[in-house]
């Protein structure tokens, strides 16, 4: 029996455009299987829908969600290995593993994503520049591949089929589950100092200074600031609090933090709210509310506080944003200025820019990280965006950085060759697994990442 | 419920037919509640990883046994798998399985009626008459079904569906009756719409479904507070009892 779809408009989390698509949402491994051997059309996995482009698009194609597809089916407390599928959310995880004294070793601003998703954008978090991104600690991975069959890959064992995965947007099969090493900490709270920067300058000065003595490292900039506001910021420097540190009150259960209540936005919110005036009112607000001192945080206030407010992405209308992120060699830091001085210039910065700076790139053939700084700013639709960032892209890629495949929307296949040099490699792994193209996205059919030539 | 557990043990649930989401959600309910479970499905590699699942992220015990509905001279056995599994006679039994067909394949191949009708009935009768004896001689223990709203009135849509839900709701109607005396509670379980394989991808109005996680919430409230019928939500007794309550002459004209 064939099993039941039904065709939705779907678009990435930035709401930029949507696209009809046949959506399955298999219950069973079984469900799955029938899905890829009888489908009559192109297919795709989709998690919890945060990539922000057309990266978990399939236009009158299919798309597969795995949210019943979510069981943890084994943990080994001595080790910390977690088996689970690929539907499990970060979110499950943390909830689940944090009361026993285990949290993910990496994890990105929202705990709202599937571990498949984690693996086939190969996310990286505020600890990059120390641990890596989330394949470091996936020890292993099944994958569904489109021939029907099942292939357990690793380091060790297919390990081109594990590279191109690790960052493959899904494009080599569907993860089934993967074995991922949780880290054991002391206690659900991180020690965070907070450094107020009046410029740039300082902001990466005190990255310099201070990054490899804190686990996490990540800056909040004020995008909207111009002349002498220009990149003013906050540095946050976090580590897991020692339990011994804990005061009594708290040291009784270290894993115990403050529940958060999350209120939802209700609806697309009207456009003054980003307005310049309201914009640089939440900015200035920000930034005073974060002056230089030593706080203790809880783990989800420190990693996810968008997660905070659901639907937040209805803050930019209905018109929707991008998340624009690249990065660039550390030489090359001049870039995040230019980008900056651009963004405050045409007034298109809005409440979120990030900057980071990233350790060494690990083995994934198309993952984003690699060693330099990285940018990432929210950007809302409107007023010749997508132009604003091809011109964004040139500047990137002449100065030998590139984008984070899950949030484009606009680089063109050219450009992408010159991001990604191992981009052949790719290319063979999936000929030999898909050599029929069952599996396409929006976003591989516009960078053509399947074409060897173009 | 708990009255029949001694003091170290955990109350503890079979269910029967736990592949599915819905039984699926229950389960969850159950085991973050401290429920000890075992759970019995045709599928033993899919019930496996749903068992497993349980396991970690609730820490209680929770087994995995096969059970085929349609297998009824097997249907012994699940009793015997299920004690040895869990060391004890469980507290109750969650009956979970059903199946409904397209009407109209329904209407032309009497195989797929019957099949209808055997899963939904034949097969809940042969199974939960082993539950009801051993519990009645125990004087202990309940027995819970999912039935359906579609068992209320039969409707042109779904007919041999809904024939076979009533069929099911008067078998638990009647066992009510007789395990009352020996203390055994049944209870009745109407789900409407839940957000399954079941309706996905039909045009349902949004604001009648709930969620798998919703329905088990309450299907856990209706066996904690031993009722003898539930409608999942409840608000499908009011909009059970307004289509009941239509008269035959009326109800036969309309397109349901």
């Amino acid at each position: 029996m064939s099993e039941p779809f039904s065709v939705q408009d779907l678009s990435g989390w930035g709401r930029l455009s949507t696209v009809p698509c046949h959506v399955y949402r298999p219950e069973k491994r079984r469900a799955l299987q029938t899905i890829l051997t009888d489908a009559p059309h192109t297919l795709l996995a989709r998690g919890l829908g945060r990539s922000y482009g057309d990266q978990a698009v399939n236009a009158n194609g299919g798309i597969v969600l795995f949210e019943r597809l979510n069981r943890m089916t084994a943990f080994d407390p001595t080790t910390g290995l977690l088996e689970c599928e690929a539907g499990v959310s970060l979110a499950e995880i943390i909830r689940t593993f944090l009361p026993r004294g285990f949290f993910l070793p990496v994890v990105p601003g929202t705990a709202y994503i599937t571990v498949g998703g984690a693996i086939a954008n190969d996310i990286h978090g505020k600890n990059h520049h120390i641990h890596g991104a989330f394949s470091s600690c996936v020890e292993s991975l099944e994958l569904l591949t489109p021939d029907g069959g099942r292939l357990h890959c690793s380091r060790n064992e297919h390990a081109d089929v594990f590279w191109a995965t690790v960052g493959g947007c899904g494009l080599t099969g569907m993860i089934l589950c993967a074995t991922l090493r949780l880290q054991r900490v002391e206690s659900a709270w991180i020690d965070v100092s907070y450094y107020r920067c009046r410029d740039l300058d300082e902001v990466f000065s005190r990255m310099a200074e201070h990054d490899e003595h804190y686990t996490y490292s990540v800056a909040w900039i004020d995008a909207v600031g111009r002349g002498k506001n220009l990149g003013r910021s906050v540095l946050m420097l976090g580590r897991h609090a020692p339990a011994s540190s804990l005061p009594a009150h708290m040291a009784s259960d270290p894993y115990r933090v403050p529940r958060r209540r999350r209120p939802a936005v209700p609806m697309n919110m009207p456009e003054f709210l980003l307005s310049r005036p309201s914009l640089c009112i939440f900015n200035s607000l920000y930034y005073y509310a974060h002056p230089t001192a030593d706080r203790r945080v809880p783990i989800p206030t420190y990693f996810f506080p968008l997660d905070a407010i659901g639907h937040w992405n209805r803050l930019y209308g209905k018109r929707g944003f991008i998340q624009y992120q690249f990065v660039v060699p550390k030489e090359a830091y001049g870039i995040i200025r230019s980008t900056l001085e651009l963004v405050s210039k045409e007034a298109r910065g809005s409440f979120l820019a990030v900057l980071k700076a990233m350790g060494p790139a690990g083995g994934g053939m198309l993952s984003f990280p690699k060693p330099g700084y990285t940018l990432a700013m929210d950007l809302p639709n409107g007023n010749g965006l997508h132009e604003f960032l091809r011109k964004l892209d040139s500047l990137v890629v002449r100065n030998g950085g590139r984008i984070y495949l899950a949030k484009d929307i606009t680089c063109t296949p050219e450009a992408l060759r010159e991001m990604y040099p191992r981009l052949s490699e790719f290319q063979a792994v999936c000929a030999r697994l898909d050599p029929n193209r069952r599996l396409q996205s929006d976003l591989s059919r516009r960078l053509r990442l399947r074409e060897e030539t173009l | 419920v708990t009255a029949s557990v001694s003091m170290q043990q955990r109350p503890s649930l079979l269910i029967l037919g736990a592949t599915s989401t819905m039984a699926r959600a229950v389960a969850h309910y159950f085991a973050r509640n401290g429920w000890d479970l075992v759970l019995a499905a045709k599928d033993a590699r899919e019930n496996e990883r749903n068992a497993a699942d349980i396991r970690v992220r609730y820490g209680v015990h929770c087994g995995a046994i096969p059970f085929d509905a349609l297998a009824f001279e097997n249907h012994d056995k699940v009793l015997e798998d299920c004690q040895a599994d869990l060391g004890r006679v469980p507290d109750g039994v969650l009956l979970c399985f059903g199946y409904l067909t397209d009407q109209a394949e329904a209407q032309q191949d009497f195989g797929k009626a019957r099949r209808v009708i055997d899963i939904n009935f034949t097969a809940a009768v042969s199974v939960l008459e082993r539950f009801a004896a051993v519990f009645e001689a125990r004087h202990a223990g309940f027995i819970a079904a999912l039935s359906s709203v579609a068992g209320d009135r039969g409707r042109q849509s779904n007919y041999v569906y809904g024939a076979a839900k009533a069929g099911l709701t008067a078998y638990l109607q009647g066992l009510r009756n007789r395990l009352f005396h020996a203390g055994v509670n049944v209870i009745t379980i109407k789900p409407g719409f839940v957000d399954t394989k079941m309706i996905y991808g039909m045009k349902v109005p949004t604001l009648l479904v709930a969620t798998p996680e919703k329905a088990a919430a309450d299907i856990f409230r209706a066996i904690q507070k031993r009722k003898d019928n539930a409608y999942v939500p409840r608000f499908w007794w009011f909009i059970m009892t307004i289509v009941c309550a239509l008269p035959e002459p009326i109800f036969k004209r309309l397109k349901l």
